[in-house]
């Protein structure tokens, strides 16, 4: 085990990096990925190690684009589609929902589909209401499809490296914000395997459910809840599909109330369905409703200011957090 | 698929492709009579589908090939082995002329568990690895697009196989097959747009929603694909046209349209009268055009086989639907267990 911090997105060009190298399967393609080396230089260095044939540059052309992904992994390679946001993929929601989700069951389990179609979401530093959005409920909603959503660096190698290994769709859900943010990430071979979520802080009082870029919103919010003497315990599922229910409910069955964080608009999200899993199976384990804080129904505005205000903050998640103990106290 | 019993099938591929490859102008004898029997399998098949969905043995969406068969037996004809097929949902013709089991795909229909998909496919979704068979797509045109990507894998492990993306008239104004013609030429990806013009999309005529008319073949002008305008109603015109275009492919010169003029008898769907075309024009085509009848008159007036002969053909073809026709009844309903495998399920 060594110390070594890099960036998250170093740490998607290594699982590539290994992955390719590991697979002579595994292409990467997507608008600029290669020469330019992606717009957030994750592809950085890829088409001067693995040549044109396997890092290549596309047509601005979604939805062909990820049908073409989608085909050549029917017919048994396995190909990397980068998109550039996750806004840009909506383009493509046939060949994501109608042909990559459904192929298998429809081939009565004969045909796979080894298929990862990385982009990124969420806000960051206003770039507005059509490059900004958490649309990870639309994934979670469609049977067939994982969805995976890094919070570190450690497991967007991890979480990364596994998808390549697996025979099914997988959505490769990053966030702009935390490209450029470090973390631990040890020398050599690391694989977190989808379904197990991480507890990112242990606590006592409250449990906080939250992924991608509300994991470190949600933990400083644990730091200034802890000064309140408030414990809090951050559970990042990492992937949604598959949730890890039992981590879930194990973390609830113990702090006995529950905070789920979510960028996403709070309509219709992922937060929700789990609130209502927690309280089928661990109604009678709950001193406290389960509170689901998300974006504000809102497209995302351009001005900073308005921007910040529509998505969870630190502030946000503290004082929701004390409102679900405040009910507790009175009760 | 054990439960998918081999049949022995009425037609002789390999004979067909030798044929074929040694002289396509001037069919012989023995592809002749191939040409007869995979058409008319592809007939009696669909005929007896028709059938079986009258009576209520299967259910949902039927869209039925009979009209079209010239297009993919002579287009089949001129593949080799490992080179791929993909198609919309009229797809039974396509199954069994890549020599899908006639068994497995009529119990398909019927949602049995000896179905190709287990019943979870259906008409418009199967699939067969053995036969690089890849469906079978509902959604117009999207089959285009994973076409192209079944041939960029065939490209990118360098095979020289070809696919062959079918598509019918009415996906020529989708806009995903416009970006993935772009990218199959961009990368001379070997794959042939085999544009089955049936002359309606639906119950609308190609020349009412088309701004280029029905020249369907010239859509790859812009990307620099040739294109061919084909008689998909013969079958040894549609085989010249199929050679040179996978030939194109094979010598890496990137995708190849042609675009086979053809006619279907019967409506898009079971559930559609086709009114919006007269009784004349359909009967006019079956009585000048059919696929099936100018073979039979190229073998009985060449002296190649005798109205006997072909009898003998046609009770054989006969037996195999039939067979299937059983095997698609007496094949047990899915179990309920099924609807938990195929697919991430979290309880």
């Amino acid at each position: 085990m060594s110390d070594r911090e890099i960036m998250y997105r170093d740490a998607l060009r290594e699982a590539l990096h290994e992955e390719m190298t590991r697979n002579p399967e595994v292409f990467v393609i997507g608008e600029g990925i290669a020469e330019r080396g992606g717009s957030y230089k994750v592809t950085e260095g890829l088409l001067a190690e693995f040549g044109a044939k396997r890092v290549r540059d596309t047509p601005i052309s979604e939805a062909s684009m990820i049908g073409v992904g989608v085909g050549a992994a029917i017919a048994g390679a396995r190909p990397v589609v980068e998109i550039l946001y996750i806004d840009f993929a909506m383009l493509g929601m046939d060949q994501i929902v109608n042909q990559a989700a459904k192929f298998r069951l429809m081939t009565g389990g004969e045909g796979r589909v080894p298929f990862v179609l990385r982009t990124q979401g969420g806000t960051g530093g206003g770039v507005a209401a059509q490059h900004s959005q958490s649309l990870e409920a639309l994934f979670y909603h469609i049977p067939g499809l994982r969805v995976v959503m890094p919070s570190t660096p450690y497991d967007a190698k991890g979480l990364l490296k596994y998808a390549l290994r697996q025979p099914d769709p997988v959505m490769f859900l990053e966030h702009k914000h935390l490209y450029m943010t470090k973390g631990h990430v040890p020398d050599g071979e690391i694989i977190v395997e989808f379904g197990k979520a991480d507890i990112k802080r242990e606590g006592t009082d409250v449990t906080l459910i939250a992924w991608s870029n509300m994991i470190p919103r949600t933990l400083e919010a644990a730091e200034a809840l802890a000064a309140e003497g408030i414990s809090a315990e951050v559970l990042d599922p990492r992937t949604l599909v598959p949730l890890d229910r039992e981590a879930v409910l194990k973390s609830v069955a113990k702090t006995n109330r529950c905070v789920i964080v979510q960028e996403a608009v709070r309509r219709g999200g992922v937060g929700s369905d789990i609130a209502s899993i927690i309280q089928e199976e661990a109604f009678y384990d709950l001193d406290a409703p389960v509170t689901v804080l998300g974006g504000m129904n809102t497209p995302i505005p351009f001005n900073l200011a308005l921007e910040q205000a529509s998505v969870p903050q630190k502030e946000n998640i503290v004082e929701v957090v004390k409102r679900v103990l405040h009910a507790d106290l009175v009760a | 698929m054990a439960k998918k019993a081999t049949a022995k099938r009425p037609v002789r591929k390999g004979a067909a492709k030798k044929a074929a490859a040694a002289k396509p102008a001037a069919a012989g004898k023995e592809q002749l009579l191939d040409y007869y029997r995979e058409m008319l399998l592809i007939r009696r098949f669909e005929e007896k589908a028709g059938q079986l969905y009258g009576m209520g043995l299967i259910g949902g969406f039927c869209h039925l090939y009979i009209g079209q068969e010239a297009v993919v037996t002579g287009m089949q004809a001129a593949t080799k082995d490992g080179d791929a097929v993909i198609t919309s949902y009229r797809d039974h013709g396509h199954m069994l002329a890549t020599g899908m089991d006639p068994k497995g795909v009529m119990a398909e229909l019927t949602g049995r568990e000896g179905g190709y998909s287990k019943g979870k496919g259906g008409s418009m979704h199967m699939f067969s690895k053995e036969k690089n068979f890849y469906g079978g797509h509902g959604i117009v045109g999207a089959q285009i697009p994973l076409g192209t990507g079944i041939a960029f894998a065939m490209k990118y492990n360098e095979t020289d196989n070809v696919c062959l993306a079918y598509t019918g008239d009415g996906a020529m104004n989708q806009g995903q097959v416009y970006e993935a013609f772009n990218m199959a030429a961009l990368w001379k990806l070997p794959v042939v747009y085999v544009v089955e013009n049936n002359k309606y999309g639906m119950g609308t005529s190609v020349e009412r929603i088309s701004a280029s008319g029905a020249n369907l073949h010239d859509r790859g002008k812009a990307y620099g694909i040739p294109g061919e305008e084909v008689d998909g109603m013969d079958v040894l015109a549609v085989h010249d046209a199929a050679e040179k275009a996978i030939a194109h492919c094979r010598a890496g010169k990137g995708p190849y349209i042609l675009e086979m003029k053809t006619y279907r008898y019967r409506g898009h769907s079971m559930s559609d009268p086709a009114k919006y075309r007269s009784k004349e024009e359909v009967n006019k085509v079956r009585s000048t055009s059919d696929p099936i009848d100018r073979v039979k008159a190229l073998l009985i007036d060449g002296g190649h086989a005798t109205e006997d002969d072909l009898k003998e053909i046609d009770k054989s073809v006969k037996a195999v639907v039939s067979e299937a026709a059983d095997f698609s009844q007496s094949s047990p309903e899915p179990d309920p267990s099924e609807l938990w495998t195929d697919v991430l399920i979290e309880a």
